[in-house]
């Protein structure tokens, strides 16, 4: 390129222009250009009110007005009052309906991954509640569960007497069910196409050795799929898990948190915002994440344990693999700098190339 | 033997189909029946049963009279502008530092990394008690930009996959450009963007779904509800008086699920494929 752009010059010059600044600095520079606005933003939006909301939680304060030191008297609270207590279990509802839904979200993405009849539709229909506003699908729940209206109608066509079903929102024996249906109606397509997205980047090659070596559908699923859709799955538990705790959209919008299945942030947000008990309300919040980690830290040493056995063949070939490109790519890279020896006809000494070849 | 084994293949295929259809009619029962109530006037939906087609399925009152009711012309003017604003901002600065951590060994990547983890776990709403103080010092409340500002706020999910996606593509594209003198700009912006569309259409839909049904913050910021309220806000104010006459509810929600329903269907592929294989295969 240089050969025909640049006229022909005798001399070489001392240095080539493209490499003038050092490479490093212009690293440096784009490692800071890049990252300092998202971590800026994350920082203000979410560290620094976290770190606010830790001071907090010794007061005793509303928004205005002067705050009092209360030490721990609100982190005794939260574990004193009925509704806190009351609210903690009921995310256990949430947990397991989230667990649940990780794993059909699993089943049917396996299943949606290779050759289905009208797989496109299937796959539109379970996502497509993702795409709805959270307080339309507290509308639609509402009017869906209301005495002798859409379920009550359609559990009929199936044989259930009227009489003999419950109300599904009031019934404090199965509201709660209710509403975690309402949260896997609206979150169940989302996991299943994260899942698919993983593991289409399988490849597909993997597939065809199994076969060969004679490994049924199942043996391909634990072996070959489940590892490498790891990260993703972990990362998709540990989202359910913090989802579960601090479920709110269903249970705001459809009870209003009445009759028992007011959880842990519908809660939160009336002592925050209308009883303005923020103290109380900033050490519910800690409490919740302390809740959350150590949820998310049993959850990964179960994971260890779990995939202990399960990721030996993949696992090796990948890294071997990644070995052989590092290696390749490094023999390219020196390949490319003594290329470069010669600029315009003539050769060119470039610092450091020589001594590389050599080595 | 044989003939066991192909029996053995049919329960699966029949187990495998009953399951597909039996999710996708609880996924669309509850939407199709806000679209038969949603049909009725007033009088035959008092008169008849709630899963009873509608006379005439092109009754657009309940509609129009939803939309007027709940002020929607504002509600969706704030959320397209919300939206647009919110996407562009986050996909330049998620997909920068996605290349910055994916490409770049420096001694601040794994924390950087490490900080979004933890973040994706410290529960959002819980934190707007104190990020309600910090946007009144600021002087943000009662701002549409200071909705848009807070709500770039990056989300994990979207940096999870544009890094994920990053690490698909060879690092070898990016070593021919070093070589040809290709500035670091130049191998992100010219060479490695083009190539991220998939994972970037992909991160737009999850993301833009997220702001476009955004409530609680919305109500929380935004209080001068007749002039800045967003499409949620509007879907909102059906509680109360109206809380019963469902078919114009109903009407409500299909308005509002319209336009993403109209843009899935559009970019159905994009996200499906989005997240499969690097583009660049070595």
């Amino acid at each position: 390129m240089t050969a025909i752009n640049t006229p022909i010059r005798t001399e070489v010059p001392q240095e080539i222009p493209f490499n003038r600044t050092p490479r490093n600095w212009k690293k440096i520079g784009v490692i800071i250009a890049f990252s300092v606005i998202p971590v800026g933003l994350l920082v203000l939006f979410t560290y620094y009110p976290f770190i606010e909301m830790v001071k907090y939680s010794f007061y005793n304060m509303k928004y205005i007005g002067t705050p009092k030191w209360v030490g721990l008297n609100n982190y005794v609270a939260v574990f004193h009052r009925d509704d806190t207590l009351a609210a903690l279990k009921l995310s256990l509802y949430y947990a397991a309906g989230s667990i649940l839904q990780v794993l059909l979200a699993l089943y049917l993405a396996t299943v949606l991954s290779f050759k289905v009849v009208a797989g496109n539709f299937f796959k539109g229909a379970l996502f497509f509640p993702y795409l709805i506003n959270g307080i339309a699908v507290g509308f639609i729940f509402k009017f869906f569960f209301t005495r002798g209206y859409i379920f009550d109608s359609v559990l009929q066509w199936f044989g259930f007497n009227l009489n003999n079903l419950p109300y599904w929102l009031r019934d404090q024996a199965i509201n709660n069910w209710s509403l975690v249906g309402t949260s896997l109606w609206r979150y169940l397509g989302q996991t299943v196409v994260l899942f698919i997205g993983a593991i289409m980047s399988i490849d597909s090659s993997l597939y065809e050795a199994a076969e060969i070596d004679g490994a049924n559908k199942f043996q391909q699923f634990i072996h070959i799929i489940l590892p490498s859709i790891k990260t993703i799955l972990v990362l998709n538990v540990l989202l359910s898990i913090t989802g579960s705790l601090s479920a709110f959209e269903a249970p705001f919008v459809i009870t209003g948190g009445a009759n028992g299945t007011a959880t842990y942030f519908v809660l939160m947000d009336t002592i925050a915002h209308t009883n303005q008990k923020v103290g109380l309300a900033s050490a519910m919040a800690i409490v919740l994440l302390g809740l959350i980690l150590i949820a998310a830290l049993i959850q990964k040493i179960i994971f260890k344990f779990a995939f202990r056995n399960s990721d030996d063949g993949v696992e090796d070939a990948t890294k071997k693999l990644k070995k052989q490109r590092k290696m390749q790519r490094q023999r390219n890279r020196v390949n490319a700098r003594s290329a470069n020896l010669f600029r315009n006809g003539k050769r060119v000494h470039m610092a450091g190339a020589t001594e590389k070849v050599v080595k | 033997m044989k003939a066991l084994y192909s029996v053995k293949l049919f329960l699966i295929k029949f187990f495998k189909y009953f399951i597909l259809i039996f999710f996708a009619f609880w996924m669309l029962l509850p939407v199709v029946s806000c679209l038969i109530t949603a049909a009725k006037p007033d009088k035959e939906y008092q008169s008849t049963s709630i899963m009873q087609m509608p006379k005439n399925w092109f009754n657009f009152d309940n509609y129009i009279h939803a939309f007027k009711v709940s002020n929607m012309g504002v509600g969706f003017r704030n959320s397209f502008i919300v939206l647009v604003s919110v996407l562009i901002l986050t996909t330049l600065i998620g997909t920068q530092l996605a290349y910055v951590l994916s490409r770049f060994r420096f001694p601040g990547n794994a924390v950087i990394r490490g900080m979004f983890t933890l973040a994706a776990l410290l529960p959002g709403i819980a934190m707007q008690v104190a990020i309600y103080n910090l946007m009144g010092n600021m002087h943000l409340i009662n701002t549409l930009y200071g909705y848009i500002f807070m709500m770039m706020g990056t989300d994990v999910i979207s940096i999870y996959i544009f890094i994920q996606y990053f690490e698909n593509i060879p690092v070898s594209l990016d070593e021919s450009a070093i070589v040809d003198g290709a500035s670091y700009w130049t191998i992100y912006s010219k060479i490695l963007l083009p190539l991220l569309k998939p994972a970037i259409v992909t991160a737009l839909i999850l993301k833009g779904v997220g702001v476009y049904n955004e409530y609680y913050a919305a109500n929380l910021y935004l209080q001068n509800k007749q002039t800045l309220g967003t499409i949620a806000i509007s879907l909102y104010s059906f509680t109360g008086p109206m809380g019963s006459k469902y078919n114009m509810i109903t009407a409500g929600v299909i308005i509002t699920l319209l336009p993403a329903l109209v843009l899935f269907l559009l970019f159905q592929k994009q996200i499906y494929n989005g997240i499969a294989a690097g583009a660049v295969k070595e």
